[in-house]
């Protein structure tokens, strides 16, 4: 699944989405992310994980252009993998992106956020869910397409009138409203406001929301953070389904294990900062650095611990 | 040079006031992140408490030494003031803590027209002057056309200045009732869960605002003589712009800023003109809050994804 | 400390002892008078009077009898009823009355209003019996829509983009003085003399600088809100604040261009679009057969500003509809999260700004036709925070709210004018108008205190499947730009 069938190579290297090279976050003594470089797959899953205050969240504000990094170069290639001379060449003119026919290389550093999204098609979802939750679900996904009305309302001149062209593409962005409810199973939610969903359907629709704006890349910050196991399932299979359907990369930060081995192709880990780990599950579970850095101990003995501490927090209850 | 020593002096008098009414903004900023828009009127409802305060010393008790008097109404009007200004924040602005952050700051709003209006209506629309009290000077410097002279009032005003943001400066930072301002201003929830009494830190942090409002008041009174029912909207914003500059939440900022906005305005006035100087404090604030949010001495905030 | 103790102690309190209730309500509504006496004391108690040039002291020990009295007595009365341990607390919940009425009656509310509005002119004058008599009431309808669109144009701002914004009255006063500048600028005149007719500039010189005051007040707006929309919260409160007071110093100052203080006066009047109201063969009644009546003029304009209203709220709802409305209201629900979905929200929150600055430069075009003069008094912080307050009330967001809110407010501001008879009771020294605003700054407090999210709290969704369901007002966010 993971390796090219061409070259032999891993397809993060053979054909990547997003390059991340000698990536530096630092705020003011303290330095946040350390030379950190890693490629992304096209349509692969790739798992940023790391123990907590690893740096995971302060990598993905700098994907997505809330932080500008204080070093690096974040390289993000729509259609096909760049060539050198392509990186080189809008490295070289200071340009935020170099874009052809059916190609383009972006350097996600020189642009802000809203462009990060707008521009190069870099959608993100938030550890601690944003959702507009006094609008309706409906209204959320709406809003996401909102680059793609705005030239269709004409910045709002044709709007303002209702003319024909407006009216048509507000219909057809309300079928892919629709259809995203579909897929995330809100449709019977669909004018309810957004604050008012159970906690797993919000992510579902922090999801659906980012899908909404046709990324090439999904960036999701812990999306089975709070979620039971049933949802959990349920998350693997949608990812799964956008990643097969829409071929949309997926780059996702998650302390769930379970999440990780499960449906990653690529597996990044983090720990201070710099990268410890990089390759697919199996070698990453087996690398002697994570075990010693991540886990500490393997799952096993975490388990004992857990169920000592269950027995030890109801002893004193028994007790008194 | 003479004429810049002068105007260095008089700036430095009309700044401790500003600094004094600057603190009691960034206090109440500090600790329940609201701006309390009615703080210019208090300090301007305090003047009127020390004026009604000194003509009943001086005339009805009789008392003729002036500094006594001084005292008297200095206490008296701190006493009357905090009072006001904790009934202020029970009734208007504790009933909205935690509700639509607007809120508070609308009956902010309403409660600063409200303060300027009651003033008008139970004391009329006129000036008040009172007949000046201590005019003696020292003569610092004589170049024969302009003599540079620092009067025996301005004299006071630094030294209670000075002396209050001493005792006041030990109040925050070394006793208990400090330490806890200091913990509601980190976080509240955190503060009422270790066993702090937000209500009374929040109540006695108005309470303290409004006294060192009311010193500002009865020295602004002593120092030009005048109280009248609109002078609290654009000493109030000049305050505010102080704490602005100096950063709010921080009080050696807030005094720091205050000393600023008043030597500006005095050397505005002395070597530009007059009629913009007010124009001059409303841009400062609006270029310290543009360029400069975090002022002087504040802390930058960091934007939280 | 007294308030506090009811607060507390009122669920503790037994509650079958009757004279403890009673005692417990005594003494807490005594402490409450004592607390009045000191705030009352020095500034009732006492008046600053100026004798023979001196300043002297004068006593009205009554006055604050009467006013202790009245505090202490609403205290045991409210302890003992409204606010008794014994009563039991109400548990309402979900909607407010007015959500519920605003709910029940909503499709009806609109056109009946609108309608109301419609013919409020020819009702007046039927009911009060005359034209002339009737200038009163359609006047104060002129100055409440004028209210109503400026509540809708800042609605815009605060209560969409959740922009605080406190200095929209200089928009209101770019408005007025653009129409003010122009209209008298003799220069402009001369040069439409040449080409149209001595008449024509004072004729039409409204209709020509309508638009041009909104496009200048929305390039203000823009102007003014780029550097500043960078802030948060209170900071942008403070800077629109700034600005505002900037505008109106300017005003005053520079009496070059502005003639200060004075003010400009002898504005040309409005006319039926370019027909005159006046009694000469070319004028307004002559045309269209009518015996002339100045009160043509007054009709007409309370029709004007009638549109200007209705073109605001229709832009509104339109807008809201619009990719570019859906933005403002994301934008105040969750900023991070919009530029996560490629909005830039620097030109979003541009556009509001502008919206709402365009909306008030028609206003205050309309306000210097009405009143045909011009000066910086009126446009000073209070009438900003009138504007504010009438969003707030009305319930940010709700046109609705902001429209009855506006009628409510103007109206009864308007009414405390009208409160001579209080006169006879307390003397002929007694101005009712001057406690105007005192009561409008108290009013603005206990609106607060007592209904924080205004008056319609719930949020009408811009788009459905199926069904259209308020969104509960506590879901919406109130911004923090």
């Amino acid at each position: 699944m993971a390796t090219s069938p061409a070259t032999g190579l891993p397809r993060w290297e053979a054909d990547p989405i997003l390059i991340v090279e000698h990536l530096f976050m630092r705020f003011g003594g303290l330095i946040a992310v350390n030379d950190l470089s890693f490629k992304v797959g096209r349509g692969d899953i790739t798992a940023l994980i790391g123990p907590n205050g690893a740096g995971k969240t302060t990598v993905f504000n700098c994907i997505t252009g809330f932080y500008k990094p204080s070093e690096g170069r974040l390289i993000l290639a729509k259609g096909r993998a760049p060539t050198p001379d392509e990186i080189a060449e809008v490295t070289r003119i200071g340009e935020r992106s170099l874009t052809g026919r059916d190609a383009g290389v972006y350097l996600l550093e020189r642009m802000p956020d809203y462009l990060v999204s707008g521009e190069a098609h870099v959608a993100r979802t938030f550890q601690n869910i944003r959702l507009f939750t006094g609008m309706t679900v409906l209204e959320n996904l709406m809003v996401a397409q909102h680059n793609a009305l705005m030239a269709a309302s004409g910045y709002s001149l044709k709007g303002l009138f209702g003319l024909p062209g407006w009216t048509k593409a507000q219909r057809a962005a309300t079928e892919k409203a629709k259809y995203w409810l579909d897929k995330v199973g809100l449709t019977d939610r669909a004018d309810d406001p957004a604050g008012d969903l159970p906690y797993g359907a919000q992510r579902r629709l922090e999801i659906a929301r980012a899908m909404c704006s046709e990324p090439i890349l999904l960036c999701l910050d812990e999306p089975a953070a709070g979620l039971n196991p049933r949802e959990s399932l349920e998350l693997n299979t949608l990812l799964r389904a956008i990643r097969a359907e829409h071929g949309t990369s997926i780059l996702l930060i998650e302390h769930d294990m379970s999440v990780v081995m499960e449906i990653s192709d690529h597996v990044v880990v983090l720990d201070y900062g710099t990268k410890i780990s990089d390759g697919t599950p199996e070698a990453v579970k087996n690398d002697p650095r994570v075990i010693a850095a991540y886990l500490g101990v393997d799952e096993d003995a975490i388990e004992e611990v857990e169920a000592e501490l269950h027995t030890e927090s109801s002893a004193p209850g028994a007790s008194a | 040079m003479e004429i810049f020593v002068q105007q260095l002096i008089n700036g430095l008098t009309l700044g401790s006031i500003y600094g004094l009414i600057a603190i009691g903004y960034t206090m109440v900023f500090g600790i329940i992140g609201m701006v309390n828009f009615a703080h210019g009127d208090v300090f301007m409802v305090s003047a009127f408490i020390a004026l009604i305060c000194f003509l009943l010393v001086t005339t009805v008790l009789g008392i003729t030494s002036i500094f006594l008097a001084l005292a008297i109404v200095l206490v008296v009007a701190m006493f009357f003031t905090s009072l006001l200004n904790w009934a202020i924040e029970r009734v208007a602005y504790r009933p909205l803590r935690g509700s639509f952050r607007l809120a508070p700051m609308i009956s902010a709003i309403g409660m600063s027209i409200f303060l300027a209006n009651f003033v008008q209506v139970t004391q009329g629309p006129r000036n008040k002057p009172v007949p000046p009290m201590i005019t003696d000077v020292i003569v610092l410097m004589d170049s024969g056309s302009y003599q540079v002279t620092l009067a025996w009032k301005q004299v006071i005003i630094m030294v209670v200045t000075a002396a209050l943001l001493g005792g006041f400066w030990y109040l925050v930072q070394k006793t208990s009732l400090g330490r806890a301002q200091r913990a509601c201003e980190q976080d509240r929830k955190m503060a009422a869960l270790l066993g702090i009494n937000v209500d009374h830190t929040i109540s006695l942090t108005f309470v303290i605002g409004a006294a060192l409002a009311a010193v500002a008041g009865t020295l602004y009174l002593m120092y030009y003589g005048v109280a009248n029912f609109a002078d609290g909207f654009v000493p109030g914003v000049k305050a505010f712009t102080a704490a602005v500059l100096g950063g709010i939440g921080s009080l050696p900022g807030a005094v720091l800023g205050g000393l600023l906005i008043g030597l500006i305005e005095t050397f505005w006035s002395a070597y530009f003109s007059i009629e913009y100087k007010d124009v001059a404090a409303f841009s400062i604030l609006a270029i310290t809050l543009i360029f400069m949010p975090q002022g002087l001495l504040g802390r930058p905030e960091v934007e939280k994804v | 400390m007294a308030v506090q103790t009811a607060d507390t102690a009122a669920p503790a309190a037994p509650a079958a002892g009757s004279p403890s209730l009673l005692g417990h309500a005594f003494k807490d509504a005594l402490i409450t008078g004592l607390i009045a006496l000191g705030l009352f004391g020095p500034l009732i108690g006492f008046e600053t009077v100026i004798i023979d040039g001196a300043l002297g002291l004068a006593y009205r020990p009554s006055l604050l009898a009467i006013m202790v009295g009245i505090v202490f007595v609403g205290r045991l009365l409210l302890n003992l009823t409204l606010w008794s341990p014994n009563r039991r607390p109400s548990t309402r919940t979900g909607p407010s009355v007015f959500d519920r009425i605003g709910t029940a009656v909503g499709p009806g509310v609109k056109p009946a209003l609108l309608a109301f509005a419609v013919v409020f002119p020819f009702l007046s004058t039927f009911l009060l019996g005359g034209l002339n008599e009737s200038r009163y009431l359609i006047d104060l309808g002129i100055l409440i829509l004028t209210y109503v669109m400026l509540g809708w144009g800042l609605n815009i701002v605060v209560g969409l983009a959740g922009l605080l914004d406190l200095g929209y009255v200089a928009f209101y006063a770019v408005g007025a003085y653009t129409y003010a500048l122009l209209a008298t600028s003799a220069p402009i005149n001369d040069f439409f003399a040449g080409l149209f007719g001595a008449t024509f500039w004072a004729n039409w010189a409204f209709w020509i600088c309508l638009p041009m005051a909104g496009v200048f007040a929305g390039v203000w707006g823009m102007i003014l809100g780029f550097p500043v929309l960078r802030l948060r919260g209170d900071y942008l409160a403070i800077v629109t604040l700034a600005f505002g007071e900037i505008i109106r110093l300017v005003l005053i100052n520079w009496v070059d261009f502005t003639n200060g203080g004075a003010g400009i006066a002898s504005i040309p009047r409005a006319t039926f679009f370019g027909i005159p109201f006046n009694a000469g063969p070319d004028g307004f009644a002559a045309l269209f057969g009518l015996p002339f009546n100045p009160m043509h003029r007054i009709v007409f304009l309370y029709f004007v500003i009638l549109a200007l209203a209705l073109l605001t709220a229709f832009v509104t709802v339109r807008l809201r509809r619009l990719p570019v409305g859906r933005a403002w209201e994301a934008l105040r629900e969750d900023e991070i999260a919009c530029r996560s979905l490629g909005i830039n929200t620097t030109t979003t929150k541009l556009s509001a700004f502008a919206t709402g600055a365009m909306f008030g430069g028609f206003a205050g075009c309309f306000f210097a036709v009405r009143a045909g003069f011009v000066s910086p008094e009126s446009f000073t912080f209070d009438v900003s925070a009138m504007i504010l307050a009438i969003v707030v009330l009305g319930g940010m967001g709700s046109q609705i709210g902001v429209a009855v809110a506006a009628a409510v407010m103007m109206g009864g501001m308007e009414m405390l004018r009208n409160l001579g008879f209080l006169k006879q009771i307390f003397g002929n020294d007694f101005d009712p108008s001057l406690y105007r605003m005192l009561i409008f700054g108290f009013a603005m407090v206990a609106i607060m205190v007592w209904k924080p999210r205004g008056l319609v709290s719930t949020r009408d969704p811009t788009i459905f499947l199926k069904e259209r369901k308020a969104v509960s007002g506590d879901l919406v966010k109130e911004g923090h730009g």
